[in-house]
Formats: C-alpha cells, sequence, structure tokens
C-alpha cells in the first residue's frame, strides 16, 4: 500500500505504539483485501461485547489503555454497538458477576482510549447519521448496511478491532465499499410483494441475503410499490447483512444511489431472481413449523427505535404478560420512552426494558442455561438467524402475534 | 489431476493438517460453541463436528462482526482450528484472522471445497509467491 508520510511516522512509532500496531493492522488487512492506500474516516464504531472479547480481548484493550495519555487516545468521533449487559436489570437476565465486571473493565478501557461509550446499533437513528459520500469505520453490520444503502455512506464492516484501528489513525484501507467500482449492483431481484409487517421486511431480507451469498454482491431490488420507513430499512438491511453477509443493496427509484435503474445496474446480464409473498411466508414457517409455544418473547438486533418503543406499548396496552418479554432500545432511545410514558406502560404490562444492549450479545448462551429459555418468539429475522447457534429454538412472527404469545403464557397462536 | 489449488490471498503461516470440508459458510458466533469446539448451528452441515485443530475449508465468511474478536479469544483459550480456507472471505474474517495471527487463504479459480475431500490430508502455503492449498494424502 501506498503511505503518506503521516502514515509512515504511525508505522516507525511517531505516535506512540498504539497507532503503530493499530496502521500495521489496517496495513494487513488492506494488503489482503487489494487496498492501494488508506482514505480518511469521519466516524468509527466499534463492536465490543464482551462475549466476544472474552478475557483475552479485554486484556488487550487494556494494554492500549495503560499507555500515556498522549499516546492512546482516538483522533476521530469513535461510539460503540451494544454492551453486553444493562447494568440496572442484569439480575433478571441472571447475567453473572463475572459478566457485569469484564463489561466494566471494558468499558473503563474504551472510555480511557477516549471512546464515546453510546451502546447503539442504531446510530444511524439517533447518533449521527452518515451523509451520502462520507467514508466511514462502522462496526455492526447492521449499521453498515443502513449507512452504505439508505444515507451513502461509505464503508466496510470493520470489526472492533479495525474499528478502534481506524478511531487512531482517523483512516481505513480504501477497498470495498469505498471505491465506485464495488458499489454497482450484481444481482437484480424482482419483488412481487411489499412487506408490511417488520418481520415481513426481515424475513424479505432474510431471503435476498441468501440469494446473494457473499459479502462482494450487491442486490437491487425492483418492483417495491411504496418507500419504506426507516424502521422498515434497518429491518430488511439488518436481516440481509446477517444471511447474506452483505454490506449494500440498492432499491431502485428509492436509495440514493439507484434513483434509475441504469444508476446502479451496470450494462450487461445480471443475474435476476423473483420473490413473492409465498417465498417470504414459507421463509417465515420455516422458523414455527416445530414450536407450538415459546419461552419468552424478544424484541432487539436492531435496537428499537423510539416509534418500535410506542407500539409494544399500545400492544400491551390492557393486557399482560405472562412469560418474559424483553424490548431491548438505545441508551438514547430510553429516556424519551421514559419520558413518554412507554417504559412504565411496558412494564406495567410484565414486559421489560432494557437498553445500552443486544440480546444475541449478551452472553445469550449463558442466559439461556441460566433461565431455562429454550423456545424464543420475536420480530427479528436476523435474532432468528444467529439464535440457533446459541442453542434456541425461535419463530419469527410479527410484533403483534408476539405479543400475542406473550400474553398467552407462551402458545402461539 | 492437479493436486494443488492456488489461492487469491493467504496470511499465516506454513501448515499441515486434516481437512474438514463443507458446502456451507463459516461465522464464530453464528455457527459455534466456542467452548465445547463444535458447530452449534443446527442447520450448519458440519453441525456436531468438532473443528479443534482442523484445516476448515468452507465456501464463505458469514454473519456479523464478532468474529474478528472471537478468532483471537479462541487462540488465546486454544481451542481453535488450525487454518480457514475459504472460497469467498469478508473484511471481518481478514480482520480477525489479523488480529489473531491465524493462517488463512482465500479466492480459488474453483470451489474449493469440491476440490478438497473431507478428511484429506492437506498442507496449507499462505506466504508463497501464489499461496496454495496442496493434497498431501486420504
Amino acid at each position: 500500500m501506498r503511505l503518506t508520510d503521516d502514515e509512515q511516522a504511525m508505522r516507525t512509532g511517531a505516535f506512540g505504539p498504539a497507532v503503530q500496531w493499530a496502521i500495521e493492522h489496517q496495513i494487513k488487512v488492506g494488503s489482503y483485501l487489494g487496498a492501494d492506500d488508506f482514505v480518511p474516516v469521519t466516524q468509527a464504531h466499534i463492536m465490543a461485547d464482551t462475549e466476544s472479547l472474552g478475557v483475552a480481548g479485554v486484556e488487550w484493550l487494556e494494554r492500549w489503555a495503560a499507555l500515556p495519555a498522549h499516546h492512546r487516545s482516538v483522533r476521530i468521533p469513535t461510539i460503540t454497538d451494544p454492551r453486553g449487559t444493562d447494568f440496572a436489570s442484569a439480575h433478571k437476565l441472571k447475567h453473572q458477576p463475572w459478566m457485569l465486571e469484564l463489561e466494566r473493565r471494558a468499558i473503563a478501557a474504551f472510555e480511557t482510549l477516549g471512546v464515546l461509550m453510546t451502546d447503539t446499533c442504531i446510530n444511524y437513528q439517533t447518533i449521527m447519521p452518515p451523509v451520502r459520500g462520507e467514508h466511514c469505520a462502522y462496526g455492526d453490520t447492521g449499521v453498515v448496511i443502513y449507512s452504505n444503502s439508505v444515507c451513502g455512506a461509505r464503508s466496510n464492516f470493520e470489526g472492533g478491532p479495525s474499528a478502534l484501528s481506524a478511531g487512531l489513525t482517523g483512516r481505513t484501507p480504501r477497498y470495498g465499499y469505498h471505491l465506485d467500482q464495488h458499489r454497482q449492483a450484481s444481482l437484480l431481484v424482482q419483488v412481487s410483494f411489499t412487506p408490511r409487517e417488520l418481520n415481513e421486511w426481515g424475513a424479505l431480507g432474510g431471503i435476498v441475503g441468501r440469494l446473494a451469498g457473499d459479502y462482494w454482491q450487491v442486490p437491487a431490488l425492483v418492483g417495491l410499490d411504496r418507500v419504506p420507513t426507516s424502521d422498515e430499512m434497518k429491518h430488511f438491511g439488518a436481516a440481509l447483512a446477517s444471511y447474506g453477509s452483505v454490506a449494500l443493496f440498492h432499491m431502485i427509484g428509492i436509495t440514493p444511489e439507484a434513483q434509475r435503474l441504469d444508476d446502479a445496474v451496470p450494462s450487461g446480464e445480471l443475474r435476476t431472481h423473483d420473490v413473492g409473498e409465498a417465498d417470504v411466508r414459507a421463509f417465515q414457517a420455516g422458523y414455527t413449523k416445530a414450536i407450538d409455544s415459546v419461552d419468552l418473547v424478544v424484541f432487539s438486533a436492531p435496537q428499537l427505535s423510539l416509534v418500535e418503543m410506542q407500539r409494544v406499548a399500545e400492544l400491551l396496552d390492557g393486557k399482560r404478560a405472562t412469560i418474559p418479554l424483553l424490548a431491548v432500545t438505545s441508551p438514547q432511545v430510553k429516556p424519551d420512552a421514559d419520558r413518554m410514558g412507554l417504559t412504565a406502560r411496558i412494564e406495567n404490562a410484565g414486559g421489560t426494558v432494557l437498553s445500552g444492549m443486544c440480546f444475541y450479545q449478551s452472553y445469550a448462551r449463558e442466559m439461556a442455561e441460566a433461565n431455562g429459555w429454550k423456545r424464543l418468539a420475536t420480530n427479528s429475522a436476523k435474532l432468528t438467524n444467529i439464535l440457533g447457534g446459541y442453542g434456541y429454538k425461535p419463530a419469527l412472527l410479527s410484533m403483534e402475534q408476539c405479543v400475542a404469545a406473550a400474553c398467552a403464557g407462551g402458545k402461539l397462536g | 489431476m492437479s493436486q494443488i489449488f492456488h489461492a487469491r490471498a493467504g496470511m499465516g503461516r506454513k501448515l499441515q493438517g486434516q481437512a474438514l470440508v463443507a458446502k456451507d459458510g463459516f461465522s464464530a458466533r453464528y455457527d459455534l460453541d466456542r467452548i465445547k469446539g463444535v458447530f452449534s448451528r443446527p442447520e450448519h452441515k458440519l453441525a456436531g463436528e468438532s473443528y479443534v485443530g482442523r484445516m476448515l475449508v468452507l465456501d464463505a465468511a458469514k454473519g456479523g462482526v464478532a468474529t474478528a474478536w472471537m478468532l483471537y479469544e479462541m487462540q488465546a483459550r486454544g481451542v481453535m482450528p488450525a487454518a480457514l480456507v475459504l472460497n469467498a472471505v469478508n473484511p471481518i474474517m481478514v480482520q480477525g484472522v489479523a488480529l489473531a495471527d491465524f493462517t488463512m487463504i482465500s479466492g480459488f479459480d474453483c470451489d474449493i471445497t469440491q476440490a478438497i475431500p473431507n478428511g484429506a490430508m492437506v498442507e496449507i502455503d499462505p506466504n508463497a509467491e501464489r499461496p496454495h492449498i496442496r493434497l498431501i494424502g486420504s
């Protein structure tokens, strides 16, 4: 990779060992993925729950945090993805003291590095949405795909170590979705059904993700009969990224880089697929066919917007959840939900509002064992995709069906 | 038939070992019970199989960003595959391999999961002028 004088100085240690490690790590990654040089980035977003970090990862962070102040600070706004617990409600989840201690150590290390502990995967709805053409280093696949596709920003998937590196160096290797040539569609999906519920948007994302198959594919959708809302885009994108490892999609006539078909679809033939309502129904049925009741209901992955919180509260009004119902939101939405009485409405009906965490990033396997949770209902297709590996049997239902199940002792209608 | 398969990129060390092969994806968070060292997602073609010490030959990197940390954590506990061989990587896999100082090669002219028999002995050289995987026995 070509390096500027500044980057050479970072590599030789002029800015201390943390920056030196960071640029060396970025050169390794950039070289593998064909980057010619670096691109400056304006924001970094770090995924670093302690289930992923483990003790080894936390100790690794603490080594950098122990450096002198002038050698350990990030140089661009650097924020965080959800943490591994909500300290205020950890006892309700039966999170163990060792988990909380590891979280506290990770948080202390990040704060020492100058990282802003936003603890959210919906920063594009709540913190600082990127603008079209802005180069970023985002972690969390849902954040990347929404920012790239809906906002027109430019980011690759940046795992925790690479996002932290970008925070420390203020740049990232220029490959993949930082480059125009990777942002053109590689497959066309003709949609004959426009979803109505968030779980249906997630199911559509899952189907397209399976069709796409890998990170370097860019699906373009045609045929949607209306502009999706931010929450609908969020669930569609999160599922597409989860099932397909996809980082960018276009919706022709809707998303900013695809106002016309030929904006996003290069000349020549593209593989084309048709997706209709029967496919969406079959996708969902695949998750519910063997389950007639659930142990808990989870709204999470991504964290709920204020509008989703309002919807959960409305659905619970006048009812009572008789199995655990968890509504997980961000630390930015939670105070608004408190102030507007949404938290009280959900909790007075037997639900639990959690903030700053995400269900699957919060020791999902240990929670299952400690609480006897096995079967779970959710309206998040992303969550259904992840939780099978943690030993759960997930059912993908609408928010309304999930609430109904929670109020019927877990029995599915 | 050629017994050597060239990759477009590689990182790590030259290694020999037994291949564990499937036409399926790889994500540390989605697919593994990292404590027991087995594939745990029921739908995965290697569900229930131990990956510890094996040369994993799979189709594509999948899932979220957690693998970037998890490979390092798995390496620290020693409950880890020996190497990864993938048709297609995503940046997360590359970032995780770089942090963990692990071995991976990726990008082939053929479907590598069809070219390498499950259980075969293989040699991986990520640092050769053309990184490759070579069959050395069945």
